[in-house]
């Protein structure tokens, strides 16, 4: 089996599997990280969001051997501690029913704070329309999301 | 949980020091001992450490529902805890420790409302008790603050630790005498509290079924046949036995019941097993499997031609009476007009979004399980029968689940992890793809319904006949695919029919949230609203007359529906082209819902629903309020969510085989919700489902009110609509 290096969370991983497994598997089955979730495998939920240098990305949609030496920052890394904003706002706000699409809301959620520490709400509905959450907890998605401009702000 | 008499408290001692308080079932001489009884297990609901920690078993499956947090804050409620030192542990499967340990019917609070609280009680008194003789004063002249019992006459108080081990040599009090909290006194229930895994949540710790990981495990798919219950001839076995980290290809015979009404729960499909060192690994080989499969009775079944069949069927005499008051069929032959409409609706699946798993472990005849179930008790049944191994060998952990929505009451993911570790002698992780989700669903019956009602002169609704062509044979019915007696108008029109008849269908079919109702209540109150319309009634005055008040039933779903009336201001409405309001309401799983949608229908046919007005009662008291907004928020948005959903059968198999085909709701077609429980002086009750069904008919009726147009067939875009 080849092995590659890859960047995790500030973590350099000397990882091998077949080049053509798609980063999720390989964060959740060679590198234990669990976070990050399956859901359709095809790019349609959002379940296994990713950032690559920043950029929200589908890790069931990207093979090992595209990510190179570009950093990768999974749910585990968004935070040393749990504390990063949309952490604490999806805590308070209490936005999980099942919980298990709120990994990749997140992730996704926080490129759009990089790139827009402000949204609107259309602006946030724009962006994160493209996450499903079978439990139908948009509207705290929405919340929380506001919550944690101001969070932001204010630290 | 029954309390009976046979249900008792048991206290122990930790070995540390401190308390383990305990419930458990007195076996009844008559009855053979019950697993976990006789020999009490370690666990109990309560733990109060000496060194002050306090924990409190979460006994339920959390699928999302909010069980994990709300059910120990009925214990910490009563005891006096401090929710902010609270520890909660999800607990194993011992039903005899713990009562009941499911997630279905929406009934863990009505079971455990009462149960839970009289334990914590017990507790409270308990540590009272011991309070009291070491100041030598009387019980009653002492209180509780959290965690702390006080002497306020003398400003003494000791904490619960200080107390625990102590307590834990008396015998706990009978759990049907210690009093209860006034509500009024509540710390917790009915105060918002967070859930418990909202940290695991937010930083990704593997706490969900798919993410447990066992030493030595391997992963495995499984690959059926697209055609229900289809049967394996041949596969290439060596070709894939030779991929990468392949370990094992096995061929699984399957122990489908031949019976030709497919229950939710009929035995294990036939399939090939893959097993490798990894999951990806098993998935990527199944694409170079090559299977030859028998197909079985299902391959000739199609949508299409149920839908034809149904047609045919609406025109013979109906093959079961569910229920008849009066004479309809004269009633509607004397009647001044008659209103006369079918209904249609598909099937659907329940893509939970954590797809099906289990981990199983095999050794030395016992079996370990990490299940994301919704009914454990039920699948270490099946796996016991499945296995031939006596249940008492079966340890079973429950997950966190990521969504239930009915479908992991069905456990055959769990029977299919346990056959794969004893086949192989090494611990196995099953994960369905999301294709194996689509496409081996116990799916929510489609049905079709044919109704008349008859009116007099005066507009008087006189007559109600309704047929439902639904699958089965004769009178027996698939999964979720009966209709009760009780459905709603029976009991409140004089002459009344309800028939149905039985088509057979080779799929399995199961519960979907609110089962049965997420349905009939589309069929129901849309055909209601058309009565309505058709005797230029308002429907809300209308609806409000047909339910009356005669009984307390009637009374609550009455009083909910007049007041989502008042708070949509419904009476006021305004009438502008392209916008709508629709009103619907419904009882069921013992919650009373009445729902108010509002519409924009662009183009005439683009429908965006912009507000839904929710009023539910649930009894006397809100448990967790902000958890209870986030149920009702998902339930409407499940609901709209399905009226564009489809699964379709061709050709016997399923033709939707992932999120592309289904298009869940996203957050820009979310409208604004307004949520408002009415308080009745009824015992809570739950809140998984009922919030669900009127508001699939709300938005049918706010779009005919939008544009004139009848919603007669679901999903939408059969009868020329989208959502937007
Ligand atoms: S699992 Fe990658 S988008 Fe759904
Ligand atoms: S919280 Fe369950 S899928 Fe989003």
């Amino acid at each position: 089996m080849p092995s590659t290096q890859l960047n995790v969370n500030h973590t350099l991983h000397t990882v091998s599997a077949d080049p053509d497994t798609p980063l999720l598997w390989v964060l959740r089955d060679i590198l234990n990280m669990k976070g990050t979730k399956y859901g359709c495998g095809i790019g349609f939920c959002g379940a296994c969001t990713v950032l690559i240098d920043g950029q929200p990305v589908r890790s069931c949609q990207t093979p090992l051997r595209d990510v190179g030496s570009q950093s990768v920052t999974t749910i585990e890394g968004l935070s040393k501690d749990g504390t990063h904003p949309l952490q604490i706002a999806w805590q308070q706000v209490d936005v999980a029913q099942c919980g298990y699409c709120q990994a990749g809301q997140i992730m996704t959620a926080s490129a759009l704070l990089a790139a827009n520490p402000h949204p609107s709400d259309a602006e946030i509905d724009d962006h994160m329309s493209y996450n499903i959450c079978r439990c139908g907890t948009y509207t705290r998605i929405r919340q929380a999301i506001h919550q944690a401009a101001q969070l932001n702000h204010k630290s | 949980m029954s309390l009976n008499r046979r249900t008792f408290l048991q206290m122990t001692a930790l070995l540390s020091g401190g308390l383990a308080l305990k419930l458990y079932d007195l076996p009844a001489t008559a009855e053979p001992p019950r697993p976990g009884s006789a020999n009490l297990s370690p666990r109990a609901f309560i733990q109060i450490s000496t060194g002050g920690a306090i924990t409190i078993m979460a006994k339920n499956p959390e699928i999302g529902q909010g069980v994990k947090t709300m059910l120990p804050m009925l214990i910490a409620e009563e005891m006096d805890a401090d929710w902010k030192t609270v520890q909660i542990q999800q607990a194993t499967l011992d039903e005899a420790l713990f009562g009941a340990q499911f997630a279905g019917g929406s009934m863990s609070t009505p079971l455990n409302w009462d149960p839970l609280r009289r334990v914590g009680a017990a507790c409270r008194q308990m540590l009272i008790h011991v309070a009291a003789k070491r100041w030598n004063v009387p019980e009653s002249s002492c209180t509780t603050t959290p965690n702390r019992v006080l002497h306020a006459a003398s400003s003494r108080s000791f904490t619960y630790a200080e107390l625990a081990t102590e307590a834990a040599t008396l015998t706990p009090p009978a759990l049907d005498s210690v009093p209860l909290k006034d509500p009024k006194d509540y710390r917790i229930i009915g105060h918002s509290h967070t859930g418990v895994d909202n940290p695991g949540i937010t930083t990704g710790k593997p706490i969900y079924g798919i993410d447990v990981e066992v030493p030595g495990m391997l992963s495995a798919v499984i690959a059926k046949c697209p055609v229900f219950g289809g049967k394996v001839r041949s596969f290439n076995q060596a070709e894939i036995q030779s991929l990468p980290g392949i370990r094992h290809v096995l061929l699984i015979a399957g122990s489908l019941s031949n019976d030709p009404v497919v229950s939710s729960n009929p035995g294990m499909e036939p399939g090939v097993a893959i097993l490798a060192d990894t999951w990806w690994q098993a998935q990527s080989a199944r694409s170079r499997l090559k299977v030859e499969w028998d197909l079985g009775p299902g391959a000739t079944q199609s949508s299409a031609n149920f839908a034809t069949r149904a047609a045919e069927l609406f025109d013979a005499p109906p093959a079961n009476t569910i229920r008849t008051s009066g004479d309809v069929d004269t009633a509607l032959t004397k009647a001044a007009s008659v209103v006369q409409a079918n209904y249609a609706y598909p099937f659907l699946t329940h893509a939970t979004l954590e797809p099906q798993d289990t981990t199983a472990s095999y050794k030395d005849g016992a079996l370990e399980i990490w299940t994301t179930s919704q009914a454990p008790g039920n699948g270490r049944q099946m796996v016991a029968r499945e296995l031939n191994l006596p249940a008492e060998k079966i340890t079973i952990h429950m997950t966190r689940t990521g969504g239930g929505f009915g479908r992991r009451l069905m456990n055959e993911y769990m029977v299919e992890a346990a056959y794969l570790t004893r086949q192989v002698g090494v611990p196995v992780k099953v994960l369905w793809s999301r294709e194996d989700d689509f496409g081996h669903d116990g799916y929510r019956p489609g049905g079709f319904h044919s109704f008349k009602a008859g009116l007099d002169a005066n507009g008087k609704l006189i007559a109600w006949r309704q047929h439902m062509v639904t699958y089965g044979v004769g009178s027996r019915y698939a999964g979720s695919a009966g209709v009760s007696p009780d459905e709603f108008p029976s009991g409140h029109v004089d002459n009344y029919g309800l028939y149905t008849t039985a088509m057979p269908l080779w799929l399995r079919c199961g519960p979907l949230r609110a089962p049965g109702s997420n349905a009939l209540a589309f069929v129901g109150q849309s055909f209601l609203d058309e009565v309505a319309t058709a005797t230029r009634r308002d429907p809300l005055e209308f609806q409000l007359e047909l339910i009356g008040t005669a009984d307390d039933h009637s009374r609550r779903l009455h009083d909910v529906l007049a007041l989502v009336g008042e708070r949509s201001g419904w009476a006021k409405r305004t009438h502008s082209p392209g916008k709508g309001m629709g009103i619907a309401c419904y009882a069921c799983h013992l919650g009373y819902f009445a729902e108010v949608a509002e519409v924009t229908v662009l183009d005439g046919n683009l429908i965006k629903v912009d507000r839904v007005w929710v009023v539910g009662d649930i009894g006397s008291q809100i448990i967790n309020p902000a958890a209870a907004e986030n149920m009702v928020q998902g339930s409407i948005v499940d609901g709209i969510s399905q009226m564009a959903l489809e699964i379709t059968l061709d050709a016997g198999s399923v033709q939707q085989t992932n999120f592309n085909h289904y298009p869940l709701l996203r957050m820009n077609q979310t409208p604004i919700i307004d949520s408002y429980f009415l308080k009745t002086a009824n015992p809570p009750t739950g809140l998984g489902e009922p919030a669900l069904p009127p508001v699939i008919p709300a938005v049918t009726n706010a779009v005919f009110a939008a544009t004139g147009k009848r919603i007669r067939t679901l999903p939408l875009q059969r009868s020329g609509f989208r959502l937007v």
